[in-house]
């Protein structure tokens, strides 16, 4: 699960990290009056809000100029305009897809102009099967990037889940990092909170990035990223309580209320399967083949015919599918009862487009039979033998 | 031969009251699978009857089910929020293997049990967020269709699977059983960030396993597992190797159902799996429809 910006400061300044002051706005009025408290004199950031990173590389989709969704303003009516552009386009940065994202909500923070960035960032190393705390002087850029082209340039400390992380690592790192002796109280103080962060509220992201020294030599959180471990939100209300649904696939949502595990793609075929592995490896074949998965869709291996029906008016919502794969190994779930959820899906939504059907596995041939007594009434079901068969007749189905 | 488990392996249901843990332990037995209890706390000193009337003693701990069965193997189905302290109960008590099929626990429970385990050499989990694992026609403990298997006769070689994924190596067992392969064994390792057994265990185990003749490997996006399995089998399995990855159209950044199944920091593309695993001479199926080919073609090139 994903927060904004202002939410992970926030959780970070409560557990006593430096953060410059912020205001949260719906409005451009709100931004305005904002920027007249945190102003102090000279001029304020105004930052959009959305879930995707890469903001101030984005770009405002429809406005004339060339914008991004991170904007100084000298004064008040600028901020004012800014806000104003920025509620109505919706911003596109490299991470949020071709059509960008609406913003609703924006902050004015106080100017913290930065001298110097760093990067300040935990995450679980897999290899190891521990929690890391990295961090390194190339601060304010795209860390994977760094990571991936000079690795040297990232230091890293392993970090114990009993104790979290250690002031002494904390200090070290800090030191390691060329901070002076007058930065490394708040920079130790940010570290520290950030793994607090990390360890009390079960995030699988916790990233100060930059961390900044700013002109006038304060040390701060200038930009923050927290993402949550899904599986443990259930023990958190506070986390649960910070999700925004308006930032979500509203598709997507409504998959998880029917236990789908259901992600949107651009493709033109619509793909049901059991199994997330298997989900997966139908989209590849779908794409070995010349087609283009239109989204991934693991109907769990309990399915109800209730939930398979759902599954269906899911696919068939986006226009852009012209044929759809179901493809079903029945290891201990019968695949007689995915062909009956198949004809009710059928009776019931009404199939306009080619469905491509391939199971297999348990009392497989039963579900053949179900299929076969409705070939008349639905007409549009096509049952194919094997799984290359089936990849090769929906792809040229929807072409 | 085989790895992990065999017919002698003796098995307890952690969980054994709930309507998985039931079902499954049913199944389970009625392949063959030797159990000899359950355990569900305060639930101890009831009989968990089988739907072939068979009777199982109910503990209330994992200590006391070893003490009086002599359990050696656990299969686990412990809801998420409570599976890791059961992973570690099980450890504490002596119990040889766990095979987690839990899914969704939470990651940094996962962490602390890991390094749990870590001081308690005599124990291997398995998992968790897997199907469990099966020497077919011997023990199988998990959620897997036992039908599928075809069992390794006395004095043969079979296929040895590692797999992240579940329906997909039903989907590669039924590929091979198909063709006339057998299995020696079939490990489900989970689709977790952090698992337990990983596959660089498993391919020692396979190669050091005179009842497996090659071995197939089927991956997905996320994590650098793979590339540090590659390594591994070039400079250390003789076996002939095949492989798949999932996930190459996968969009980076999302999470494809499984928790671990994931391309990020910069890591864990499908591409730079496979280039890998080519590298270290692996046969690759270029689809999940191949995935019996490709063993084919694998054990087709190392008789050359």
């Amino acid at each position: 699960m994903k927060v904004h910006e202002y939410q992970a400061k926030e959780l970070l300044a409560a557990q006593g990290a430096p953060v410059p002051k912020h205001i949260v706005c719906k409005t451009p009025d709100e931004v305005a009056a904002a920027f007249d408290q945190l102003s102090n004199g000279g001029g304020a950031m105004v930052k959009a809000q959305i879930h995707a990173g890469g903001r101030g590389a984005g770009e405002l989709l429809g406005h004339s100029e060339k914008m991004g969704g991170v904007k100084f303003a000298s004064n008040r009516d600028k901020a004012k305009a800014i806000a104003e552009l920025m509620l109505k386009f919706p911003l596109k940065t490299l991470q949020t897809g071709s059509e960008g994202q609406k913003i609703s909500t924006l902050i004015v923070q106080a100017d913290a102009e930065p001298a110097k960035e760093y990067y300040v960032g935990m995450v679980l190393d897999r290899a190891i099967g521990l929690p890391i705390l990295m961090a390194s002087t190339a601060g304010g850029m795209d860390i994977e990037k760094v990571a991936h082209d000079t690795p040297e340039k990232i230091l890293k400390v392993p970090v114990s889940p009993e104790t979290g992380l250690l002031p002494f690592q904390a200090q070290k790192l800090a030191f390691d990092l060329g901070f002076t002796n007058e930065q490394i109280g708040p920079v130790v103080k940010i570290m520290m909170a950030l793994s607090k962060v990390y360890f009390e509220k079960d995030a699988s992201i916790v990233e100060v990035n930059p961390l900044a020294v700013t002109k006038k030599g304060d040390v701060v959180v200038l930009d923050a990223k927290i993402d949550f471990d899904d599986n443990a939100t259930f023990r958190h209300k506070d986390v649960q309580a910070l999700r925004d649904l308006g930032e979500e696939n509203p598709t997507e949502i409504r998959a998880a209320k029917a236990a789908l595990n259901y992600i949107q793609l651009d493709g033109t075929i619509g793909c049901l399967v059991n199994g997330a592995g298997l989900a997966m490896a139908t989209m590849d074949i779908v794409n070995h083949h010349g087609g283009s998965p239109a989204n991934f869709l693991d109907v769990g291996g309990g399915v109800t015919a209730e939930n398979a029906v759902e599954a269906f008016r899911i696919i068939l919502s986006d226009a852009k599918v012209k044929a759809i794969f179901v493809n079903v190994f029945g290891g201990i779930a019968s695949c007689a009862r995915i062909a009956e959820a198949l004809v009710k899906a059928g009776r019931e939504v009404g199939f306009k487009i080619p469905v491509v059907v391939r199971l297999e596995g348990n009392e497989v041939e039963k579900a053949r039979e179900i299929l076969n007594a409705v070939k008349t009434e639905l007409p549009a079901i096509r049952v194919a033998a094997g799984l290359t068969e089936a990849a090769k007749m929906v792809v040229e189905l929807a072409k | 031969m085989s790895i992990l488990v065999d017919k002698n392996t003796r098995v307890i249901t952690q969980g054994i009251t709930g309507a998985e843990g039931t079902k499954h332990t049913n199944l389970c037995l009625e392949y063959g699978s030797t159990f000899v209890g359950g355990v569900t706390p305060k639930k101890g000193g009831q009989t968990w009857k089988a739907t072939s009337g068979k009777e199982l003693p109910v503990f209330n701990t994992v200590a006391e089910a070893v003490a009086k069965t002599g359990a050696d193997a656990s299969m686990l189905f412990v809801p998420p929020g409570l599976a890791a302290d059961a992973i570690m109960e099980a450890a504490d008590a002596g119990i040889k293997l766990i095979v987690a099929i839990t899914e969704g626990i939470p990651v940094l429970d996962m962490a602390k049990a890991k390094r749990y385990l870590a001081s308690k050499p005599g124990c291997r989990l398995v998992g968790p967020n897997c199907p469990g694992v099966i020497t077919p026609g011997q023990c199988k403990i998990g959620i897997m269709p036992g039908y599928i298997h075809k069992p390794t006769e006395p004095g043969k070689t079979g296929i040895g699977i590692i797999s992240r994924s579940g329906t997909l190596t039903y989907e590669a067992v039924f590929q091979l059983t198909s063709m006339g392969y057998s299995q020696s064994t079939c490990v489900g390792i989970g689709g977790d960030p952090i698992i337990g057994t990983n596959q660089i265990d498993l391919l020692e185990m396979f190669e050091n396993d005179p009842g497996t003749e090659a071995i197939l490997m089927i991956g997905e996006i996320g994590g650098t597992a793979e590339e540090r399995a590659a390594e591994y089998v070039a400079k250390h399995v003789k076996k002939p190797v095949a492989a798949f990855i999932a996930g190459q159209t996968a969009p980076p950044g999302r999470r494809m159902g499984h928790a671990g199944a994931i391309i990020s920091g910069g890591s864990g593309s499908a591409p730079e799996k496979i280039a890998a695993l080519t590298k270290a001479g692996i046969a690759i199926a270029a689809t999940p429809a191949d995935l019996g080919d490709a063993v084919k073609k694998a054990i087709a090139a190392k008789k050359k």
